[in-house]
């Protein structure tokens, strides 16, 4: 691993070209944290992955023991795994299913003991044919091998688990549009209360839904011990994480390091990682944490990457992807390009996100293509204000689910930082970046 | 007359008896008519309403909420470029102007003799390969213009067939462990005793 001597928890086998074959599982390792945690009580598995402070590795860094602690007690429970990775610029998930399916898969089984859990579904995004073919075929060995179906090895636990292709949603990376759309319905986001499908989740009965990511680390915390995975990293923020890093750097890429001892600068410039901004140039900004988080400027180079480090500067870790953009990116078009993200895939559920999303989208669209007008700059925020009240880090919650306040972010601070970019785009009638 | 050919039939009863409730087969079902035609024609889904207990308007309703399933016929290949974020940072837009200039077509259209549908796709997670360009879904990592003509060329001459599927086919691995017998099976064989008994 580079920087820090932290092993790596999940890629440690994907330097091997057959890394998703079963027999190369096998070999390095395979199965031996779930043979272990047969050996244990189911409470004994769970207290190990609650003492590891694993947060989970979706986006919203909930901690997963917590989560598992709140499944209600009942003879129908259900585990669902988040392979719908869809976040813009984010790409480990894609890396993890296409490359180690069956590590995720240990991890699933093992979490189904520990939760007692008798059916389990990983939903994998329907854009990944070959990660789906890979996490089936591996669902197809580990029965075979006797890891899953009735008494894994001669336990007498019984598990079977089900990979459900989505259809092209973004939307039902959120967790209970994830459930809709796993009930053979459309991915709409549920109607809090019920907060948590721990509560009421897939047909009503109590559900844990966990990453894919988060799936991919349990073996290693079996095997190794909790205190040996919250000992890395720091803060809140233990164990390694996987960061994928895109845009204008010369080598972009998934990388797993450690968490908190690493920097943005680390990710960014570090020979072994993003080995700098492409062509020498210098930096304008960088998207830390998804299309909804708020840009960070070169100013924040060296903040750790950690959860709360991130929290604090006024932006997100959320998903683990850090975009870059150089000094000649236009960051009218940026804003403009995330903003019809959003405006596509709005479910349109609730008013705010469905008919703001469009708007934004068409105002970013003028003062980019040459028909902006000065009065622009107050109506975004204006809409955007109605969208999320106040404008603020962390938005407001107006909707159903958080895609509609996720859309101000980007527009606030591309104009927040570029104010005069956008200026120049509505004065010169068109984009000064060709 | 069944929708489903008899092989898919059979897959078709055994996606529903997978999951606890047959609705959650709505979605793989379509998959499944899709690998059958291509699309999603207005018989398939009266049968998959059948076989998941909902009316036909309640499967186009889902079916026409996920952006892979069409109920329209598309081309053989469905050709999707990202412009996203990332991809948008590294030529994206041009890539996809390229590609509609290349295929004669706009964006969403599908060229005369039905071999390529051309889309912009929102992010594919493989941002370190951008722009990312995916054929039937499945990654070819073509990002210049130069790669992605000869791309079109052996696809139209017929190649690449063992490495990207005609389009509607997702995933060539069949279940083969964890099988339940699906319900209508159980019903018939009980069904056969029945008269056997008598």
């Amino acid at each position: 691993m580079p920087l820090t001597d932290a092993p790596r928890i999940v890629t440690a086998r994907l330097s091997y070209p057959d890394s998703y074959t079963i027999e190369r599982f096998l070999e390095t390792g395979g199965y031996q944290a779930l043979r272990k945690a047969l050996t244990m009580t189911p409470a004994e598995v769970a207290a190990e992955v609650d003492a590891a402070s694993l947060l989970g590795r979706g986006g919203a860094g909930f901690p997963a023991g917590r989560k598992w602690s709140m499944l209600k007690p009942d003879p129908v429970t259900y585990l669902v795994v988040n392979g719908d990775e869809s976040e813009p610029a984010t790409f480990k998930d894609h890396l993890l299913i296409e490359r180690d399916p069956n590590q995720i898969l240990e991890g699933v089984i093992i979490s189904a003991y520990a939760l007692q859990v008798t059916q389990a579904f990983i939903y994998v995004r329907g854009e990944f044919a070959l990660g789906l073919e890979r996490m089936e075929q591996a669902v197809n060995d580990a029965y075979h091998h006797g890891a899953l179906g009735r008494n894994i090895f001669s336990s007498g636990f019984s598990l079977d688990v089900v990979v459900h292709p989505g259809a092209g949603a973004y939307i039902c990376g959120d967790e209970t549009a994830l459930l809709e759309s796993l009930e053979g319905k459309r991915g709409f986001p549920r109607i809090k209360p019920p907060y948590y499908p721990a509560v009421i989740g897939l047909y009503g009965q109590p559900t844990v839904v966990n990453n894919v990511e988060t799936m991919a680390n349990i073996p290693w915390i079996v095997a190794n011990g909790g205190k040996a995975f919250a000992a890395l990293g720091g803060g809140r923020s233990c164990g390694t994480r996987m960061f994928a890093l895109s845009g204008h750097v010369n080598r972009p890429g998934a990388y797993e390091v450690e968490m908190v001892k690493v920097t943005f600068r680390d990710l960014i410039y570090d020979p072994q990682l993003g080995a700098g901004v492409r062509g020498g140039r210098d930096l304008l900004a960088f998207i830390p944490g998804g299309a909804s988080s708020p840009w960070f400027g070169p100013e924040h180079l060296d903040l750790p990457l950690g959860q709360d480090e991130v929290g604090q500067a006024g932006s997100m870790l959320g998903s683990g992807s850090v975009v870059v953009m150089d000094s000649t990116t236009c960051p009218v078009r940026a804003a403009w390009r995330i903003t019809r993200f959003f405006a596509r895939e709005s479910c349109g559920q609730c008013t705010p996100c469905r008919e703001g999303s469009g708007w934004l989208e068409r105002i970013l669209y003028r003062i980019e293509n040459g028909g902006g007008r000065e009065q622009d700059l107050d109506l975004l925020l204006d809409v955007c204000d109605n969208i999320s009240p106040g404008v603020h880090w962390p938005p407001e919650q107006t909707t159903i689910c958080p895609l509609g306040p996720s859309i101000p972010p980007s527009i606030a601070s591309s104009l927040g930082r570029f104010r005069d970019d956008f200026l120049v785009h509505i004065k010169d009638g068109g984009c000064p970046h060709g | 007359m069944s929708y489903f050919n008899a092989a898919m039939a059979a897959r078709a009863r055994q996606l529903v008896s997978l999951y606890p409730k047959a609705r959650s087969a709505l979605v793989p079902l379509c998959h499944l008519a899709q690998e059958q035609d291509g699309w999603l024609r207005p018989e398939a889904m009266e049968e998959i309403a059948e076989l998941v207990g909902v009316t036909p308007a309640e499967v186009r309703g889902t079916a026409s909420f996920y952006d892979m399933l069409h109920t329209e016929p598309v081309g053989r290949y469905v050709v999707s470029i990202c412009t996203n974020i990332a991809c948008l940072l590294d030529g994206a837009a041009e890539l996809l102007d390229h590609a509609s200039e290349r295929l004669g077509v706009p964006v969403g259209g599908t060229t005369a003799d039905g071999v390529f549908t051309l889309e912009e796709a929102e992010c594919l997670a493989d941002c370190d390969h951008p722009p990312c360009v995916q054929v039937n879904h499945r990654f070819v990592r073509t990002t210049t213009a130069d790669a992605f003509d000869r791309l079109i060329d052996e696809l139209a001459a017929g190649g690449r067939t063992e490495e990207i599927p005609p389009h509607g086919t997702l995933v060539r691995i069949r279940r083969s462990g964890g099988l339940r017998v699906p319900p209508d099976e159980i019903a018939r064989e009980r069904a056969q005793r029945a008269q056997g008994d008598g």
